[in-house]
């Protein structure tokens, strides 16, 4: 397997090396054994939405078991089930699904639900979000540090009009996203890597729209409209194989070869580092 | 047990209607493949429920960067799904009365409804119901003693003579209402029920909720328990001061002491903060 099998876990490591982790899928226990020579560690974790394969790690996250290590949770209070990130990720730790309860942690365990565009100063770095269009509240995260930049959309579909032309609100919709998509942008505007949900092709997306992912394509869009310097896909379709992912990436190169505006883009595979 | 004084199916009558949007919104709700735009107009249909949501997406929970104007723009925002399960929670929460007619607390009646509402879920979640049954769960809580107030709003006086009666002879006010209406608030609140054409088990909890040796089912069950342990842990006042056991099929289900059953449930205190946001908005 080339392109990796974990679900969805981000390290990101500072100039003044803090360790910034952005989502707690499965890839984080992988993650963990390269953190153990950094104990006592320090480290906060991002979290994009609390799906399965954004927290799932997290219990086996090997850091929250012993003493001296610190680790700060960040992520999005959930206004409809009326939780906060802390009851959330507890729920999982309960009896049933896991011998050790969150209580018992040996890590200095902190929890903080962020509000929207709130941004938190991790040594010389600076996290920040914004509200993606996901099935639930789901935030996309932006870091900037000494003039580098990335942004993770977590699981993020483009808006459509749920209005058809014609109808009274289709014009006021159109509005509405457009408006969106601008504040969107500006916010994304020129980072360095744009790591994106590209779940599905154009094709698959006919019969997936409202499930909360995006395209290859409408990540193109967003790279182009933000002016990110470099895309990475990722979320890849969990049917897909990597022959099938190399194909992919084959088709898009030739489609947008003649665009100026597109920035180079590549398939992310578990275990990539990129240095900036 | 008496015949049902004959004035009260006709105050029952004179109840508000169970809000159409409720219905809509429900019905909706319920169904995956709803269409977004059905649910904007059954929202917009009612301007208190609209209010509603706006004051809620709007306020400091939810924590936007942007003031949001209209529904569509909620589900711009924060997406069809998210602006679908406020909507369910805002119109279930809106259907409590706010006013108070019978020197009876209203603040403290609707901290009983919301704990017990509450409290069911948690129970229902812990027995491994699925999440989509649980809100039935939630609602029955919340309605449970809807009867109580049929009684406070038409009889106010008569109904504070058996709030007194049932404080000062130490016995059920269920008992009371018996004395003094020959109904109580459950063969009130269930005739409602019918009217509303809610669920059948969802009328079937505000029926039975005090009828705690008959076969019940899980929600009766965990509704009557949560009743209970409501009134335990001192979440509001619903007029009842005596505290019953709780049903078998709950203490069954636990396996456990009452008390073990209790410490489970977590901080419910904090739960019910959270949730006044719908009703304080």
């Amino acid at each position: 397997m080339r392109y990796g099998g974990n679900t969805t876990c981000i390290e990101v490591e500072t100039d003044d090396g803090q360790t910034i982790i952005i989502d707690a899928g499965s890839g984080i226990h992988p993650l963990a054994q390269s953190l153990l020579k950094k104990m006592p560690l320090s480290s906060s974790i991002f979290l994009t939405h609390t799906h399965w394969d954004h927290i799932q790690g997290l219990p086996f996250f090997t850091p929250i078991f012993i003493p001296m290590n610190n680790i700060r949770i960040y992520g999005a209070f959930d206004p409809v089930l009326q939780r906060d990130i802390r009851d959330v990720l507890s729920r999982q730790m309960e009896y049933c699904f896991f011998p050790v309860r969150e209580a018992e942690l040996k890590a200095d365990m902190q929890y903080s639900s962020l509000s929207e565009g709130q941004t938190i100063a991790i040594g010389s770095a600076k996290v920040t979000n914004i509200i993606m269009n996901h099935t639930v509240i789901n935030f996309g995260y932006r870091i900037d540090c000494n003039g580098k930049s990335l942004f993770f959309t977590g699981d993020a579909e483009p808006l459509y009009n749920i209005y058809h032309p014609g109808d009274d609100y289709y014009d006021e919709y159109e509005r509405l996203i457009s408006n969106k998509n601008a504040m969107l942008a500006d916010f994304v505007r020129g980072v360095d890597i744009l790591i994106a949900d590209s779940a599905y092709t154009e094709q698959e997306y006919q019969a997936k729209k409202g499930w909360g992912h995006g395209t290859y394509d409408t990540c193109i869009a967003m790279a182009e409209k933000a002016g990110a310097k470099a895309l990475y896909f990722t979320h890849h379709e969990p049917q897909r194989s990597d022959e099938e992912l190399d194909q992919i990436h084959d088709c898009l190169r030739e489609k947008f070869i003649t665009s100026a505006a597109a920035c180079p883009f590549f398939i992310a595979y578990e275990g990539l580092e990129i240095a900036l | 047990m008496g015949e049902i004084r004959k004035d009260i199916p006709a105050m029952v009558e004179e109840m508000p209607a169970f809000p159409q949007s409720v219905h809509r919104v429900i019905q909706l709700t319920s169904d995956i493949n709803s269409d977004p735009r059905d649910l904007v107009d059954a929202i917009q249909h009612d301007p208190i429920l609209m209010m509603r949501i706006l004051k809620l997406v709007n306020s400091s929970y939810f924590g936007l960067a942007q003031k949001i104007s209209s529904i569509n723009h909620a589900i711009v925002y924060i997406g069809v799904n998210t602006v679908k399960n406020l909507a369910l929670s805002a119109v279930v929460i809106g259907v409590m009365p706010s006013t108070n007619a019978a020197g009876f607390d209203m603040d403290g009646f609707l901290r009983h409804s919301l704990s017990t509402a509450i409290i069911a879920r948690i129970l229902a979640r812990k027995a491994g119901v699925q999440e989509r049954d649980v809100f039935d769960f939630f609602l029955s809580g919340l309605l449970h003693d809807f009867g109580k107030i049929v009684f406070a709003h038409f009889l106010p006086h008569e109904f504070k003579k058996a709030l007194a009666m049932a404080r000062e002879e130490g016995i059920h006010l269920y008992e009371a209402e018996q004395i003094v209406f020959t109904a109580d608030h459950t063969q009130i609140g269930s005739l409602l029920g019918e009217k509303w054409r809610l669920p059948l088990p969802l009328v079937a909890c505000l029926r039975e909720h005090h009828g705690h040796d008959q076969e019940s089912s899980l929600i009766m069950a965990a509704v009557s328990a949560a009743n209970q342990i409501g009134k335990e842990l001192k979440l509001g006042y619903s007029g009842e001061n005596i505290i019953e056991k709780l049903p078998r099929t709950i203490s069954d289900l636990f396996d456990t002491a009452e008390g073990a059953i209790i410490d489970s449930l977590g901080d419910v205190s904090a739960e019910m903060e959270k949730a006044m946001i719908f009703i304080k908005n």
